[in-house]
């Protein structure tokens, strides 16, 4: 019992890795805040080629997606950080995170909001054309509102795995939450930063999944 | 060389193809020992603690609750390091291969329940009380109606919900499991090329394509059955 004490919640070296693993949550918070947003609008994007008039469009949409989302994001994340090279071009840390995230992502929101909008009745879109808002004005202010709001759980809870993935960015040595308590592990033999690191994505993520679960059950009565 | 032959031979390198494909094709056998592994532990796990939640004894069903959220909030690579380098130091020696299992499953646990639990809950009451005056037991009646109609439903998203986490088995890379990601990366520091991080993600494509798509057609087809 003390030996575990010992290996993984020792508040000494907890303290001692303080300072290093608050600046990986920093770098964790900038990733997250680059690859959100991008996802969102990668996502958007993907969804509206998806849902194109011309089959052709839509297929090659609906191909991208599937090869992105089979493919592993670890997998991507590598080959653009050490494949990339090879062709001449040599993406930072940071920029082969944002690639790769954009790339895994957007195909995961595409689809989210590809069901959103398809759950939104051709009513909407007929009744919105008819009162003379133009087809873009019809999908930011009529069909985009009601789709969001009937897959949030879904958008909510894909976030959650961004976030979670933020913690592969470790591999190409980007400082962030793990790798900085990753580091600390290795230099004092014990595990106690990366229970400190666990605990940090745990009040982060705890009160979305909780939020989560309200979330699906409500609609789902 | 023109730019089209250099980037054949950087990323299609004949020679590298041949010489490593043995390596790439073990790794895809040990990427698919884990993943099956992982799928049946984690799904017959996630049911079992879905039924038991079905009981309702507060106690128990508070523990599986923070079971479940714990492992839905934390990321599977953090784990991995939990368990791999933090094991050794109580005394507890596990090989690679085995944490991989061990923590994609318990994952893969905490979403499948929740994933049939809800399912459980969407069944109306009714069939509950009906079958319940039917004379069934409260056991036979989750048995043998309620676990039916739930586990229909739970189809679509279980199957993309475990597409997900099997994908993670190239996580196994990063604490030397020999799956495919690791065999690519090795074999790109032997050869100085690009071609096996090239085949490693072929190799991925070739593997999940049929399984994404799959999830694609149940989505579909078992819409209708939505709540």
């Amino acid at each position: 019992m003390e030996a575990i004490v010992q290996q993984f919640f020792n508040v000494a070296i907890m303290a001692q890795a303080l300072p290093l693993v608050v600046a990986g949550l920093r770098q964790t918070i900038v990733i997250c805040l680059i690859v959100i947003p991008l996802g969102l609008a990668g996502g958007l994007a993907v969804a509206l080629i998806s849902l194109s008039r011309l089959r052709a469009v839509r297929w090659a949409a609906i191909a991208a997606i599937d090869f992105f989302r089979s493919i592993p994001p670890l997998v991507l994340l590598i080959f653009i950080y050490a494949g990339l090279p090879f062709a001449g071009i040599r993406p930072s840390p940071l920029a082969a995170v944002a690639i790769a995230f954009l790339l895994n992502t957007s195909s995961y929101y595409g689809e989210i909001y590809r069901a959103g909008i398809e759950s939104v009745g051709l009513g909407q879109w007929d009744a919105a054309r008819s009162t003379g808002l133009r087809a873009a004005q019809t999908l930011a202010y009529v069909v985009l509102p009601q789709a969001v709001r009937n897959v949030l759980p879904d958008l909510v809870s894909n976030t959650v795995e961004v976030v979670k993935l933020t913690s592969i960015a470790s591999v190409v040595a980007l400082p962030e939450l793990l790798y900085s308590a990753d580091m600390a592990r290795s230099v004092t033999f014990n595990s106690s930063p990366i229970v400190l690191a666990a605990a940090i994505y745990l009040a982060m993520l705890w009160p979305v999944v909780r939020l989560i679960s309200r979330l699906e059950r409500r609609i789902a009565t | 060389m023109t730019a089209w032959s250099s980037f054949v031979d950087t990323f299609f390198n004949w020679h590298v193809i041949e010489r490593y494909s043995p390596a790439i094709a073990k790794g895809v056998v040990v990427t698919i020992e884990v993943a099956a592994a992982v799928v049946i532990t984690g799904i017959v796990l996630g049911l079992a603690l879905a039924v038991v939640r079905a009981f309702r004894v507060l106690v128990v069903n508070a523990l599986i609750v923070v079971f479940v959220d714990m492992f839905r909030a934390l990321p599977p690579l953090v784990l991995m390091l939990l368990v791999y380098f933090g094991l050794p130091n109580i005394g507890i020696n596990l090989p690679s291969f085995a944490v991989l299992w061990l923590v994609l499953a318990l994952v893969l646990t905490a979403f499948a329940e929740e994933i049939f639990w809800a399912g459980i809950l969407s069944i109306p009451k009714g069939q509950w009380e009906a079958a319940r005056s039917t004379g069934l037991s409260f056991v036979g009646t989750l048995a043998y109606i309620v676990l039916p109609q739930a586990i229909r439903l739970t189809v679509p998203p279980l199957t993309n919900r475990t597409i997900a986490i099997t994908k993670n088995t190239s996580l196994g890379t990063v604490i030397g499991v020999g799956e495919i990601l690791n065999q690519a990366t090795t074999a790109q520091s032997f050869s100085g090329n690009a071609t096996p991080l090239m085949m490693g993600a072929i190799a991925y494509v070739v593997l999940f394509i049929p399984v994404v798509v799959l999830g694609r057609v149940l989505e579909s087809r078992f819409a209708w059955r939505r709540v």
